[in-house]
């Protein structure tokens, strides 16, 4: 047995268990992000949903947000094009730093 | 597994009563043959089926069209329908009965003509022209990926160049009168995007990569019978395909459902309340009048339609029928 599995998804609402009306908020602002075309159409947002989902590294995202990408119309080239964003921003984040590397280095005499 | 409500049962737990409104359509299976052997097809059609309808039967079904104005539309499905041996005839006898006459034609069979005889079929876009014939095609996708895998290899490069060639004749041209509809359905256990989102990318896709236009694009959701149904149970996901079906049911779809306007022939004559019922085998209720030589349309008017899981599939989300979505999203 996995820590993940997927029919855990469908038990998301049981967070409300407990202070019901915090998940009520979170549940109203992610529908209302995510759940309807706005200044990006909701096909723009799975993909963006698709690309956190990977570079978090969160199953149940990545499952439900694959099949929000098909039913919004999206396909695997652009699906794989948007995990390559993720995979390039993190890339990206972990070079960056190598500034922050160089900083110490020059504080130390190193370079 | 859980067990899922029964589509009888949300109906009545949802105060809903589809009886039939009228018979708009006469929708025609004239066979089973067809020159492709799609992964979702729900009529299990393939280059091996030999079922076709025989102009007896075809006789009968343009005397039904002659003797009803209120049926204004023929709606010619298979298979591949060009492949019954009494297409021609068929679409020519309706037309000059003034009848509205649609063909859901897979443009491959332009190309590869009839697979057991090997008869060409190059002569179908200047026949479906000449005689104004609405063309409905499928093309589960705007590019080749998605489409070959669902229809087969090469099928996208084939389906291009038939449209390319109703174009040129003017269908999907505006103000040609010769309408050209693409059908969209999913490639997978999954349903269908917003019509009219899908319609524009297509539009856009099919127009700057290719030079393709088209009118309209009908979304459809795939039915979990027959080939779809093994197919998702060979990947487990039967089940959460038919629950993500009931979980988007919609009562507005279910109220625009197309079984309310039309009726459905098998190529042996029988009637049936759609194409999905016919393929299962799920005959009209007793006292409607079974075949279409005991056609009788006050009492098909009153029938009980026949429901059952895959009902779902036409009242998942935005709706399902063969003219696309019945609700707005």
């Amino acid at each position: 047995m996995s820590y993940y599995e997927p029919k855990d998804l469908e038990r998301f609402g049981e967070i409300g268990q407990f202070r019901g009306e915090l998940a009520e908020k979170f549940f109203d602002y992610y529908n209302t992000v995510v759940g309807q075309d706005g200044a990006l159409t909701k096909r723009e947002k799975a993909l963006i949903a698709l690309a956190v989902a990977h570079a978090k590294q969160c199953p149940y995202c990545i499952d439900a947000y694959t099949t929000q990408c098909l039913e919004t119309g999206a396909n695997p080239d652009e699906m794989t094009e948007a995990v390559h964003v993720a995979a390039v921003m993190e890339a990206g984040i972990t070079l960056v730093h190598g500034v922050q590397m160089h900083n110490a280095l020059r504080k130390r005499g190193a370079m | 597994m859980t067990q899922l409500p029964s589509f009888k049962e949300t109906l009545t737990r949802r105060n809903l009563d589809l009886a039939p409104v009228s018979v708009e359509t006469l929708q025609v299976n004239v066979t089973r043959l067809c020159n492709q052997a799609c992964h979702h097809c729900h009529v299990d059609a393939s280059p091996k089926r030999t079922e076709q309808m025989n102009r007896a039967t075809v006789d009968r079904c343009l005397e039904i069209l002659a003797k009803h104005p209120s049926i204004t539309k023929l709606d010619l499905t298979g298979g591949a329908p060009e492949l019954n041996p009494h297409f021609d005839y068929f679409v020519m006898s309706a037309r000059a009965l003034g009848k509205h006459v649609m063909v859901r034609h897979n443009l491959t069979v332009t190309i590869d003509g009839n697979p057991q005889t090997g008869e060409s079929k190059r002569y179908l876009p200047e026949f479906f022209a000449q005689h104004q014939v609405e063309v409905i095609s499928s093309l589960p996708y705007y590019q080749e990926f998605f489409t070959d895998k669902q229809r087969g290899n090469g099928v996208f490069k084939k389906s291009v160049e038939s449209l390319r060639r109703l174009n040129e004749l003017g269908y999907g041209k505006p103000d040609s009168g010769l309408e050209l509809n693409l059908v969209y359905n999913p490639v997978g256990a999954f349903l269908p995007a917003p019509q009219a989102e899908l319609e524009r990318q297509y539009k856009k896709e099919l127009e700057a990569k290719f030079g393709v236009v088209f009118n309209h694009l009908f979304t459809i959701t795939n039915m979990p019978i027959n080939r779809f149904k093994k197919d998702l149970e060979r990947l487990g996901a039967y089940d959460e395909y038919l629950t993500r079906l009931i979980n988007a049911f919609n009562p507005t779809a279910a109220e625009g459902v197309m079984c309310r306007s039309l009726i459905s022939v098998g190529y042996d004559g029988r009637l049936f309340d759609c194409d999905f019922n016919q393929m299962l085998d799920l005959e009209l209720a007793e006292a409607s009048g079974r075949t279409i030589f005991d056609f009788d349309l006050d009492l098909l008017l009153n029938r009980q339609i026949i429901v059952d899981q895959h009902c779902y599939g036409c009242a998942a989300g935005a709706g399902s029928s063969c003219g696309g979505a019945t609700a707005k999203e």
